[in-house]
């Protein structure tokens, strides 16, 4: 099949939507389609073949934080050329409410349309504001796919109608297997987390505030911190006598992202919400690291209600630093845990997942033809 | 004698003191009067800004994606309650971001009430401008005379509350590119 995706977000900012798109893209070219993907990124800028870029992505403040998107008549010019010469047999838009090119693509092409839609959104009340503007180009879509229960919820309740739920994707393999960073895990243990340092709704306070309170009683427990944020302001958070034992890798590159995880003794997910699937979890899972992570919905269903990792009271600091004690105590536990996980995380593969969104792709195309340009 | 001059003097002294204290008290009144009447004018020009970026999305002149990034910035601004300074700043940055696409006059140029809105929208952000300036200015000489020892020893203000500044990014014109953060410069916050 001829494939064409649209990723509203720019390409050379790492993201959940972005990874996603990437993973699918991929996973469809092995499976011996032919894909091309559209999405924000400069024309100079080091891209993989199978990506056009749309022109350089503007910041603005979008739902809560600052998007990177592309929009305004530049971009619909570029979406409807790329549709025009891409004749594809379906066209495949990610996150299309969200005001950048997936929507453009929407409002430009005609035929069979299929539309995932990745986050939670609780802030309905901007779908609201936009819901004529919208409604016009999401009736177009002839198939929904929700990465998430969440996902889906949202949907059913701002924009009506239904939608499959495909978990999100990634490539085990890439994870399975990796040298740990020098001096890790080490014989005191070591902690891990992944993810904005900056950004509250990831919790690193929480797990800050654990770390604190296991440190006196363990001597050689470090925590290993991989993220952009500032690291003053991390480092403030930790008493003094145990900030040498606080490792901060700052944003680091896929390949040290894995070494990372295979570095830990114990991976701590404390986020505080806003997390519609937990990719961050998934990863840790790919990479066979035992798991504590907050009692979130999107958690929970990740990790198999506590069969695939430990559970703790969100925002707790107390209670994570218990399940992080009793696992740095248990090795034998902590190894069961990680080969659940790592059972658990097949069905996330994305030779798995692939395969049910071009069954979502053979559903839509004999009813709606091939992709044209409205 | 003496004491009857004493008494005369105390006499003018506290009605000098009393005359003074209600021109103060006055004066006090006034300010906040100012101030009240500042903030309705700053609170008439952003809802008039929000109501008229909405009526630009709505208008089907911009791309949908355009439109639903100013109808959400516009309808965060106008529901805010608690963080509304931030939601107008977030307004300011969409309609910098929309108004400082390449040619974007240029595009709209001879679409049907096209220059109008646009027109429009800019004079309301500029009303937007002006409102807040005057009002932060009024809220500043409010300060400044509450805190007269006066002021403050008598309780001149009585149960008024102490107005608060109003601080929004709210200038259209484009800031520069901060590079690669994902973060818009912030020019007021």
């Amino acid at each position: 099949m001829r494939v064409g995706i649209v990723c509203p977000y720019a390409w050379e900012v790492p993201g959940g939507v972005r990874e996603h798109v990437s993973g699918l893209a991929e996973a469809l070219i092995e499976l011996g389609h032919e894909v091309s993907v559209i999405a924000p990124a400069d024309e100079d800028a080091d891209l993989p073949p199978y990506v056009v870029p749309a022109g350089r992505a503007v910041p603005v403040p979008y739902n809560g934080s600052v998007a990177r998107l592309a929009f305004g008549f530049v971009s619909a010019a570029r979406v409807r050329r790329w549709l025009k010469d891409g004749d594809f047999d379906v066209l495949h838009v990610h996150e299309p409410a969200a005001p950048s090119l997936s929507l453009l693509a929407c409002w430009a092409a005609e035929g069979p349309i299929v539309a995932t839609m990745h986050a939670a959104m609780p802030r309905s009340r901007v779908l609201h504001a936009a819901q004529p503007i919208l409604a016009s180009a999401l009736e177009k879509i002839t198939g929904r796919i929700a990465v998430a229960e969440a996902a889906r919820s949202t949907l059913v309740e701002h924009l009506g109608g239904d939608a499959v739920l495909i978990p999100n994707g990634l490539h085990v393999r890439r994870f399975e297997k990796a040298e740990p960073l020098p001096g890790f895990p080490g014989d005191g243990g070591t902690l891990g987390f992944l993810g904005r340092m900056d950004e509250p709704r990831k919790g690193l306070d929480v797990l800050l505030a654990a770390f604190s309170q296991l440190a006196p009683e363990r001597p050689g427990l470090r925590l290993l911190i991989a993220g952009r944020g500032d690291a003053a302001e991390v480092m403030a958070q930790v008493p003094a006598p145990y900030r040498d034992r606080v490792v901060l890798l700052g944003q680091v590159s896929d390949a040290d992202r894995v070494r990372m995880l295979h570095s830990v003794d114990v991976f701590c997910a404390p986020n505080t919400g806003g997390e519609s699937f937990g990719y961050v979890l998934v990863e840790a899972m790919a990479a066979g690291a035992p798991i504590v992570a907050s009692d979130i919905d999107a958690f929970r269903r990740v990790l198999r209600g506590g069969a695939a990792g430990e559970l703790f009271r969100v925002g707790s600091p107390a209670d994570l630093a218990a399940a992080v004690g009793r696992l740095l105590d248990d090795p034998a536990h902590r190894a069961s845990l990680a080969a659940a996980a790592s059972a658990a995380v097949r069905e996330f593969d994305w030779s798995v997942v692939a395969r049910d969104v071009v069954r979502v792709y053979e559903a839509v195309v004999p009813a709606a033809g091939r992709v044209a340009v409205a | 004698m003496a004491l009857l001059i004493a008494i005369i003097i105390v006499v003018v002294m506290l009605a000098v003191l009393g005359v003074y204290t209600s021109w103060r008290a006055g004066r006090l009144d006034r300010l906040h009067a100012r101030v009240d009447g500042a903030r309705f004018a700053l609170d008439a020009a952003l809802l008039r800004r929000s109501s008229t970026a909405l009526e630009l999305a709505a208008s089907g002149l911009l791309d949908p994606a355009t439109s639903v990034l100013l109808a959400g910035a516009a309808h965060d601004a106008r529901s805010a309650q608690d963080t509304r300074e931030l939601a107008e700043s977030d307004l300011t940055r969409a309609l910098r971001a929309v108004f400082s696409q390449p040619d974007f006059r240029a595009l709209l140029a001879g679409k049907d009430g096209a220059e109008e809105l646009l027109g429009e929208l800019e004079s309301a952000a500029h009303q937007v401008f002006l409102a807040r300036k005057f009002y932060n200015d009024a809220v500043a000489a409010t300060h400044v005379a509450r805190h007269r020892p006066l002021a403050r020893v008598l309780r001149l203000a009585g149960n008024a509350p102490n107005p608060e500044f109003f601080e929004i990014d709210d200038s259209l014109a484009p800031a520069n590119e901060a590079g690669p953060s994902t973060d818009l410069p912030h020019l007021t916050r």
